[in-house]
């Protein structure tokens, strides 16, 4: 997917600081956002997709690598956390680190299987993977089928932090989202993420140079399950819900499409597809079907004329103008 | 034992469907390098195109079957002509994304138009009833859509493999710049080959319409478990695509007799210890 990516990794200084710079305006947008009008729940919900397109994105823009069953780490976490929160009564800190380490490891089963093979091959195995654990999820009796873990208590946070109010929990989210956002951007502008572009650039040539192509790629993999995990531990502890819509393969698809939508392979790219794909869904609930049928206009508008998305045209254009 | 021997029918039956979606999938992957994604919509849509010639034209199962093809196919012919053919300098993972959303797009409009329930569709009269075998009932549609469907996939293997026209898509699999120069239109092999793969992915959703209900998801989870197949054969061989889906869905067949719980993710389970032990695929060859 080189050819679309339009930001270069490990950017000079210049960029770096206007990238801090447009985080902290994206941090506090968020943070007066619940202020002017829109509704938190709204916004947690947008955060949540955030987070999990952008570890998906680690994955896709910067490792090359397409996966078609990220849902399974959002629903695996999301199961874990809402069960050890309910079933075992864990406090919501613990419910969640249970919930993203539960993603960890199945991120690194399904990575060393799934580089095994390459490209299209790579997004079927992870694809029948995902549906493979939704078979398991559906049939397994912790997480009731068609029901799933219903009304999760939300608790306290360290013991402390009443999380039943709607604006405390809001920040604790925001909090969490910002943390993994610079987290992800520190991976890509390290060493580590410049020997993963350079394997996505042409592998042969980086294992050539010495570089043990399969662990950087296994390596990925694991970091963008498991921030993918915490996105669902999160949205699970928030919405008191974990269920199978989250393991469906229709959630791998979506995820795909917020980045592709946002732009491929850019920081900030998941974060506008995310808010943009969770708002039309949002408006777009009342009238049922039209909802994939749009999603898949989309979809097919961004391959054929629009494969930057959103965030690379806008500096492409930015670019184009000198700036 | 009955259980048993209709568990394996219903394997046979389920396998002859693995075998021709998987057989499309190969053909397109072979000369257009794309993970056909739309091929269970394009399936459905079959099923959905005998429908309407029985219900709406009075068109039979047998006319059905000869004109479903045809249009499903003009129809992918049509999409590569107008959108993959703009893809192949690209990654080849933006076809499996284009093809991903041209299948919620036709999957929506179905579902729009026809909700998610399933619309029957009579078995055609010749076929109706079965026969007593002693050891188990065979009913005689079931018998069909076996022997129809080894027929089919029999007789693409030997246009692949042994006639002229199929050494040309051959040819052009290995090095379509050499081949064009040699005058041989490739551009019209690819929308043709597409148009084949999709027609046959049609032609299954025909046979299929009578023995699974006529609904606008049938194709959804099936196209998943099909990835599953091509991965588990590798899609280096034509004769491996057909062996692979008959014997996957005996084994899922035997799965739901011995042990039921198993039965949806055999084939997954399978797929996982194939790639520990022969990444390639059964069939597969190392590139």
């Amino acid at each position: 997917m080189a050819t679309a990516t339009g930001t270069a990794v490990g950017a000079p200084r210049e960029d770096t600081r206007r990238i801090l710079v447009a985080t902290g305006i994206m941090a506090a947008l968020l943070a007066v956002a619940p202020f002017v009008g829109i509704y938190p729940v709204f916004l947690m919900k947008a955060l949540c997709f955030a987070l999990f397109a952008c570890a998906f994105n680690l994955l896709l823009g910067f490792g090359g690598l397409l996966s078609f069953g990220h849902a399974m780490f959002l629903g695996t976490a999301g199961y874990v956390s809402a069960y050890a929160a309910k079933g075992w009564g864990l406090p919501p800190e613990f419910a969640i680190l249970l919930g993203t380490a539960a993603s960890a490891l199945l991120g690194m089963v399904v990575g060393a299987l799934a580089i095994r093979r390459q490209g299209i091959y790579f997004a079927m195995i992870t694809l029948a993977i995902a549906q493979m654990m939704y078979f398991f999820f559906l049939q397994t009796p912790f997480t009731h089928g068609e029901d799933g873990i219903q009304s999760v208590p939300r608790g306290r946070l360290f013991g402390f932090i009443d999380l039943s109010s709607t604006m405390t929990i809001y920040y604790v989210v925001l909090a969490i989202f910002l943390a993994a956002f610079l987290f992800i951007y520190r991976v890509i502008h390290s060493p580590f993420g410049q020997v993963l572009k350079a394997i996505r650039e042409n592998e042969p040539r980086a294992i050539s140079l010495g570089y043990d192509a399969d662990r950087y790629k296994l390596l990925a993999f694991v970091l963008s399950a498991t921030l993918a995990g915490l996105a669902g531990a999160v949205k699970a502890i928030v919405f008191q819900l974990a269920s199978l819509t989250d393991v469906h393969w229709s959630m791998s698809g979506e995820v795909v499409l917020m980045v592709l939508l946002g732009g491929m392979g850019t920081i900030f790219g998941p974060v506008v597809g995310a808010f943009v794909i969770i708002a039309l869904e949002n408006y777009l609930a009342p009238f049922g079907q039209w909802v994939t049928i749009i999603t898949g206009v989309i979809f097919v508008v961004c391959v054929l004329a629009f494969r930057r998305g959103i965030v690379g045209e806008l500096s492409a254009w930015w670019k184009s103008r000198g700036g | 034992m009955q259980a048993l021997y209709g568990q394996l029918l219903i394997g046979l039956i389920n396998g002859a469907f693995y075998a021709m979606l998987s057989l499309g999938l190969a053909v397109i992957f072979g000369l257009l390098n794309i993970i056909n994604f739309t091929h269970g919509a394009q399936y459905m849509m079959g099923a959905f195109c005998a429908w309407f010639l029985l219900t709406k034209a009075g068109v039979g199962y047998w006319w059905a079957l000869l004109i479903t093809p045809i249009a499903v196919g003009a129809f992918g012919a049509l999409i590569e002509r107008t959108m993959l053919s703009r893809l192949y300098k690209l990654d080849h993972l933006y076809g499996l994304l284009l093809t991903f959303g041209l299948a919620l797009i036709i999957q929506g409009l179905f579902r729009n138009e026809f909700g998610s329930s399933g619309l029957p569709y009579q078995i055609p009269p010749e076929l109706s009833g079965g026969i007593n075998l002693g050891f188990m009932f065979l009913p005689k549609y079931r018998a069909w859509v076996i022997v129809a469907s080894l027929i089919v996939c029999l007789s693409t293997w030997y246009v692949i493999e042994r006639t002229k026209l199929g050494s040309y898509l051959r040819a052009a699999t290995e090095n379509p710049a050499l081949v064009q120069a040699f005058g041989i239109n490739v551009p019209r092999m690819v929308t043709l080959t597409y148009g084949l793969g999709v027609g046959l992915a049609a032609l299954a959703g025909v046979m299929a319409a009578p023995i699974y209900q006529v609904n606008p998801l049938m194709g959804a989870d099936l196209i998943i478990v099909v990835f599953a197949v091509v991965v588990i054969g590798g899609m280096g061989s034509i004769m491996g695509s057909i062996l692979t889906g008959f014997g996957l869905g005996v084994v899922e067949g035997l799965t739901k007799y011995f042990y039921p719980e198993a039965s949806n993710t055999v084939i997954f389970v399978i797929m996982v210890i194939v790639l520990l032990i022969k990444p390639a695929g059964l069939f597969g060859r190392e590139h």
